[in-house]
């Protein structure tokens, strides 16, 4: 039983980092209608920017960390609204297939410019906030695990809030509902889609920063696995419901857990995808989606 | 006009003839960057200062040695490229590469397709000098490596029941596991679980909690430094605080740097200790941060990749040729070489047997615990 709450509460952590990356894939497709791949790239730029300003706070103590979390979140979601307004921008009326692959090579631009100056030898992350291990009966639970739930959480709240609540996320609700009718009532949709990537890269970097602290080994070339499987976690809940990229990330990270730890454990990748192929044979919209017919 | 082109071209002729004057190309491929970039650079650096004294003394057969070296990233299908790079456009003469078991055989096969002899410094697979009568390596290998780690586990860990945590995706990891199952279930001992990972891997949460729950008494861990280090991190946050040892693949500045206190009480298998006390060995790592400066220290990848290109020398010393079937019997008859890693005798399986240092990690600190002959 206690092994049983071991696996789920290391699921549990493992999922809400899959979930704050699925949640920029996801608000991406919901106002564009496509899937920004430069988004895993960009949560290895977050990671690579908590390292170098973990290293000018002490470490170790809370306010450090936090402005460390913040500087690597502004400077993300910076970068993701330059790419937005250099590299997709000037494609926003051109073909899907086009943004699509420009958006492939995004991604391979930060990572091999990430070789050439971070350097492609993985490097140590620092103990940026402080770090304790909590026992409750047979269960052990550290901070970090707490702090990633706890601020995954807290962001995604935060995210639900920001689209539902104010009027920037009315906004953005109204471009990805028709973009035309959302300019002709004024809606500048530039700003908001400017905005819907700073957002999301923003959540990035968090994702980012949570992950090298859990992992504390990192280099330019660890976005792809964790991306991969966010996007995967943001197609199994549904792409383009928020909700349901976070429920898509937990869930496969709590998969993923149980067979890691079970006999199985070499067939961990293979078993935690074939569940995705059974659940989208079933509900091909994702487990939240709703299913429309796109006008061709 | 005409004159200056006519002394530019005299100028590129000189140059090109000086470039192709009599220089012996011995090719390197090396993980220099990369995840296991430690590797490639502690063998690259152990190998050029060979290279550099043999050149100081004289060069071989009257002419200087010329070691051109390709970075394979620590990425797979790489070392292959370059490996063909060396052979047909660089015409090397013999190959010295790789650390990793994985990487070098990539390359096996090709150089034994060229009949370019290759000496692996540090690639303990056995597979690796099966490939072909043209490879050859200058350490001991896994069957060895597994068997002292199963003693030492049993004889000086006083452990019954053992969890072996292994990649499934790096040939050195499934050989290590293997072989140390083996002895250590023939002398008694239970593997109580057995988990996979792949390489690239960031969370062992998951197989670490079963491995605790099946009450190991402690863990054997044949990967590299970085999943080495992760590991034992993230052991120690779940509150397994038994003693975790692995093998070669844990030689790194980076493990402890990664690992930090959570390694205190760990142990693993090399070739080669700094620490060691024989006046070879410290005249080696004098020499060593001579050339690279004081806080490099050389770990067992800059040992065995100087070793290899001292053994490749003697051996074209012996065949008083570069060519590739001279070569090669020359290397099979390498007996009672003496270098830093110990005496290299190549035997009919092209391997070399060798004595293994175990290392202690204690307090942040290695510490040099014992040698075990083969």
């Amino acid at each position: 039983m206690s092994e049983f709450l071991q696996q789920l509460l290391n699921g549990l952590s493992l999922g809400a980092i899959y979930a704050l990356i699925a949640l920029g894939y996801t608000m991406v497709y919901g106002v564009l209608r496509f899937i920004n791949f430069a988004h895993s790239d960009v949560f290895m730029v977050g990671a690579f920017i908590g390292y170098y300003l973990g290293k000018l706070v002490p470490e170790g103590t809370l306010w450090g960390g936090l402005l460390v979390l913040s500087g690597a979140m502004i400077g993300c979601a910076l970068l993701g609204m330059f790419i937005e307004r250099v590299v997709y921008r000037p494609l926003r009326h051109g073909p899907t297939l086009n943004v699509l692959i420009t958006a492939i090579g995004v991604s391979l631009l930060l990572e091999y410019t990430g070789q050439i100056v971070f350097g492609a030898a993985p490097r140590t992350f620092p103990q940026i906030f402080p770090t304790a291990n909590y026992h409750v009966g047979s269960l052990t639970i550290s901070s970090n695990q707490v702090f990633v739930i706890g601020v995954a959480i807290l962001l995604m709240i935060a995210l639900q809030l920001i689209v539902f609540k104010t009027k920037i996320g009315t906004a953005m609700r109204a471009v990805s509902l028709n973009p035309k009718a959302a300019q002709l009532v004024g809606v500048n949709n530039n700003v908001v889609i400017s905005f819907t990537f700073g957002l999301g890269s923003a959540l990035a970097a968090a994702g980012g920063i949570l992950y090298a602290m859990n992992y504390p080994s990192i280099d330019p070339l660890m976005g792809v696995m964790p991306g991969l499987k966010a996007f995967v976690a943001a197609i199994l809940g549904g792409i383009g419901n928020i909700p349901g990229a976070a429920l898509g990330g937990l869930l496969l990270g709590t998969v993923e857990t149980f067979i890691g730890g079970s006999q199985f454990s070499t067939y961990k990748d293979a078993i935690a995808f074939a569940i995705l192929i059974v659940i989208l044979l079933f509900k091909p919209a994702g487990l939240l989606g709703k299913f429309t017919i796109e006008k061709v | 006009m005409k004159l200056a082109s006519r002394l530019l071209l005299t100028l590129v002729v000189l140059a090109l003839a000086l470039r192709a004057q009599d220089t012996i190309k011995i090719g390197e491929y090396a993980s220099l960057t990369g995840k296991e970039a430690s590797f490639g650079q502690q063998s690259h650096k152990g190998l050029t200062l060979a290279i550099e004294e043999l050149n100081a003394a004289g060069g071989v057969l009257g002419k200087k040695l010329e070691l051109i070296t390709e970075d394979n990233q620590t990425k797979p299908g790489e070392s292959a490229t370059a490996v063909k790079k060396l052979i047909s456009r660089d015409k090397v003469v013999a190959l010295i590469g790789e650390v990793a078991s994985g990487r070098s055989l990539e390359a096996a096969p090709i150089a034994q397709a060229a009949k370019i002899p290759m000496i692996a410094p540090a690639a303990t697979n056995p597979k690796v000098t099966q490939t072909g009568n043209y490879n050859f390596r200058v350490c001991f290998i896994e069957p060895f490596q597994g068997t002292v780690m199963a003693k030492f586990a049993q004889t000086d860990l006083k452990a019954k029941k053992v969890a072996v945590l292994s990649s499934v995706s790096n040939a050195y990891s499934v050989g290590l596991a293997k072989f140390f199952k083996e002895t250590f279930t023939a002398n008694g001992g239970i593997i109580v679980s057995e988990k996979n990972f792949s390489e690239g891997d960031k969370d062992f949460r998951a197989q670490l909690t079963a491995v605790k729950a099946a009450g190991a008494d402690a863990v054997f861990v044949p990967s590299y430094y970085t999943e080495a280090a992760l590991i034992a991190r993230q052991a120690r946050d779940l509150g397994l605080n038994v003693p975790f040892f692995g093998g070669d693949g844990w030689v790194a500045d980076q493990l402890l740097e990664i690992g930090g206190e959570a390694l205190n009480g760990c142990y693993y298998s090399t070739h080669f200790s700094p620490e060691n006390q024989d006046p070879v060995v410290q005249a080696f790592v004098k020499k060593f941060k001579a050339r690279w400066g004081a806080n490099e220290n050389p770990d067992a990848f800059a040992a065995l990749g100087y070793d290899a290109a001292y053994v490749l020398v003697d051996a074209i010393k012996r065949a008083g040729s570069t060519e590739g079937p001279k070569l090669r019997n020359a290397l099979a008859a390498t007996k009672n070489f003496s270098g830093v890693t110990g005496v290299t005798n190549i035997d009919a399986n092209r391997d070399a047997s060798k004595p293994a240092a175990i290392i202690a990690i204690k307090n942040g600190k290695l510490e040099f615990l014992k040698t075990v002959a083969p």
